[in-house]
């Protein structure tokens, strides 16, 4: 009896070491980072992973495949950077008025999108979505095709200043982990539990009493202001917010991280996102254009590549024996 | 001059021959997402793909090949559907075993694909295709000016919305089309090839896509985007009308058609979003759908 406990025990550690010398290294690399690559490449790929992890948050722990996105990582870039410029309030409370917004935008969408489930949930968040992005269009705030350029990127606090880019990079390297950090505790909390249910059953779910309603309208707001976080911190990054981040191209990408990197796991969009960022970039400079790639990547995803880069490892042998476990079906 | 509700009659008429216009393309293309979504179960995201798949072929083989809007109404959706049926027997087949929402993401990297392939080789701007001989120039109704070809796209989307669905309710194979909807381990049991139908489905699909987009080649620019432009649009008559039925899905495409057109004469601005207001409204009132028939 002790014995197997023991060993337990043993079997316990090992993940737990394991998952902390990872996550070790992946910090120091992340505050490394700078040194060795250009730090708005760095930033962009902190933002859109971010993003990809929010919009994980619905889809790889709730279950639900919105296809709305772009509208609260848009949207938000628009009310941080018209607060930022336009009123002229710090970086730091310019980013909470594009969460704010996003949230809100996230309440009234996901409050349309949960009458239904399934793909008519995607359908109407691609819907809602598209309106909201006619709304930019003519909307006088978001200055039409022009968008809302030169925002300033001001002092945090009052005496950081941003506009040097290791501060800015290092003041983005704690959003995100903050992020990420409010993320793992949505998903290991009671609550994050019952979306999980949710997912695997959601007529059990109903039976056992959970107003699921309720949880996937929290969900889906929760998610929408991760994804405004994003959204406000890109638009500081670059400096300017257009209509490229709220159109249903950038919905799809988005989506195209979380599978690439995995569904359904913390990190994963993490990579989806580093890769697919990496790939725009490269090919920014060259004729041929990125749909086509990011399409036939969707494509392979999809048929063969369903668990993505870090489900596969998670299910790999090495990462078995490292104990971690991949729970999502497919 | 006559008015109606302080509006030009000419102009009221006017933008409800638009809105028919539209809404001819709007039915004929959630017709042939509500096909394929019955049988298959797969939200069909290439469908606007498809739809400029068919007007791009058409202009092809006019361009290269001098083949004529006749022949061409004939052969783009048979090529098209063909295309279709290739790749739901190597590919989209794979993925009736899993959740829905993959047979979505999967049309959505294939319409990504198509569309920034033509982008590649034809450029984003549209390209003109001339109206046939046959159906230009156009009639004086007396109270308005209608273009010959106009007239003639909405005659025939409707023929072919009531061909299909005649073809679906009426005939021995579109028996078994709604018998495999409703069970198809059932009707397979009763020596119904039902792989070969789903195929059949989706290749019929692509082609009544491809067809609208060839009947479109005239009215709107042959352009690389006219596929992405419209299939949101669709997607929402699709939610409005609710899948379960053939008819809806028809029904819902004339109306919100006639619906666009309408507030392009009384409010403009709202114009573009008003198909997504009325989604909303239908999805507090009815959730279903107008005609749908699921919980």
């Amino acid at each position: 009896m002790t014995l197997t406990l023991e060993l337990q025990k043993q079997k316990e550690r090992t993940p737990v070491v394991a998952q902390t010398v990872f996550l070790g290294l992946g910090l120091a690399l992340l505050l490394l980072a700078p040194l060795f690559f250009y730090p708005v490449f760095l930033m962009k790929i902190l933002c859109f992973a971010l993003f990809a992890c929010a919009f994980n948050l619905l889809l790889g722990y709730t279950g639900l495949l919105s296809f709305g996105h772009a509208a609260f990582f848009g949207g938000a870039a628009y009310f941080t950077a018209h607060a930022v410029k336009e009123w002229g309030v710090p970086p730091e409370l310019g980013i909470l008025v594009g969460v704010f917004g996003a949230a809100l935008l996230g309440a009234v969408i996901g409050f349309f999108a949960i009458r239904r489930q399934g793909i008519y949930f995607a359908m109407i968040t691609l819907a809602l979505a598209q309106m909201f992005y006619f709304f930019c269009l003519q909307a006088e705030f978001t200055h039409g095709e022009d968008g809302i350029q030169s925002v300033p990127r001001g002092h945090l606090l009052g005496f950081l200043d941003l506009s040097q880019s290791s501060n800015m990079y290092y003041f983005v390297l704690a959003v995100f982990v903050i992020g990420i950090a409010i993320i793992w505790r949505i998903i290991n909390s009671p609550f994050g539990m019952i979306l999980k249910s949710i997912r695997e059953n959601e007529t059990r779910a109903i039976s056992l009493g959970y107003s699921v309603r309720n949880y996937k309208l929290a969900a889906f707001v929760m998610s929408a202001a991760l994804t405004g976080l994003a959204g406000g911190l890109k638009a500081l990054v670059f400096q300017f917010a257009t209509l490229t981040d709220v159109g249903w191209q950038m919905s799809g990408e988005v989506i195209l991280m979380t599978l690439l990197g995995g569904i359904g796991t913390l990190i994963g969009p993490l990579f989806g996102a580093a890769l697919v960022v990496t790939l725009q970039n490269y090919l920014a400079t060259s004729e041929f254009p990125v749909t086509i790639i990011t399409g036939v990547v969707f494509m392979i995803c999809v048929l063969l590549f369903r668990r993505g880069i870090v489900g596969e490892f998670y299910n790999s042998r090495l990462g078995r024996r490292l104990g971690f476990e991949h729970r999502h079906k497919h | 001059m006559t008015m109606i509700f302080g509006i030009p009659l000419q102009a009221f008429l006017g933008q409800l021959l638009i809105g028919l216009i539209n809404g001819s393309f709007y039915a004929l293309l959630s017709l042939g997402l509500a096909i394929i979504f019955g049988l298959l179960r797969v939200i069909n995201f290439a469908h606007g793909a498809q739809y400029m798949l068919g007007a791009f072929v058409a202009w092809l083989l006019l361009a290269h090949f001098g083949i004529g809007y006749w022949p061409a109404l004939i052969l783009a959706p048979l090529l098209v559907g063909l295309l279709g049926a290739a790749i739901e027997r190597t590919m989209l087949r794979r993925l009736y075993s899993l959740d829905p929402l993959y047979g979505l993401l999967f049309t959505f990297g294939l319409a990504l694909t198509v569309e920034g392939t033509f982008r590649y080789l034809y450029g984003a701007s549209g390209q003109p295709y001339a109206t046939p001989a046959l159906l230009t120039g156009g009639a004086n109704l007396g109270f308005m000016f209608l273009p010959v070809y106009r007239g003639w796209a909405i005659v025939f989307s409707l023929t072919v919305c009531i061909g299909t669905w005649l073809v679906i309710e009426k005939t021995k194979l579109g028996s078994y089309l709604r018998a495999a909807t409703e069970n198809p381990v059932l009707v397979q049991s009763f020596g119904i090839n039902v792989p070969f139908l789903l195929t059949l489905t989706y290749g019929l699909g692509a082609a009544l896509a491809a067809l609208a987009g060839v009947l479109a080649a005239p009215i709107y620019q042959v352009s690389p985007l006219m596929g992405s432009n419209i299939i949101i649009v669709v997607f929402a008559v699709v939610v409005v009308g609710g899948m379960g039925s053939i008819m809806g899905a028809i029904v819902t495409g004339y109306l919100l058609g006639v619906a666009e057109g309408l507030t392009k004469v009384f409010y403009p601005e709202a114009s573009n979003i008003v198909i997504f207001v009325i989604m909303a409204i239908v999805l507090l009132l009815r959730p279903a759908g107008l005609f749908g028939r699921d919980a």
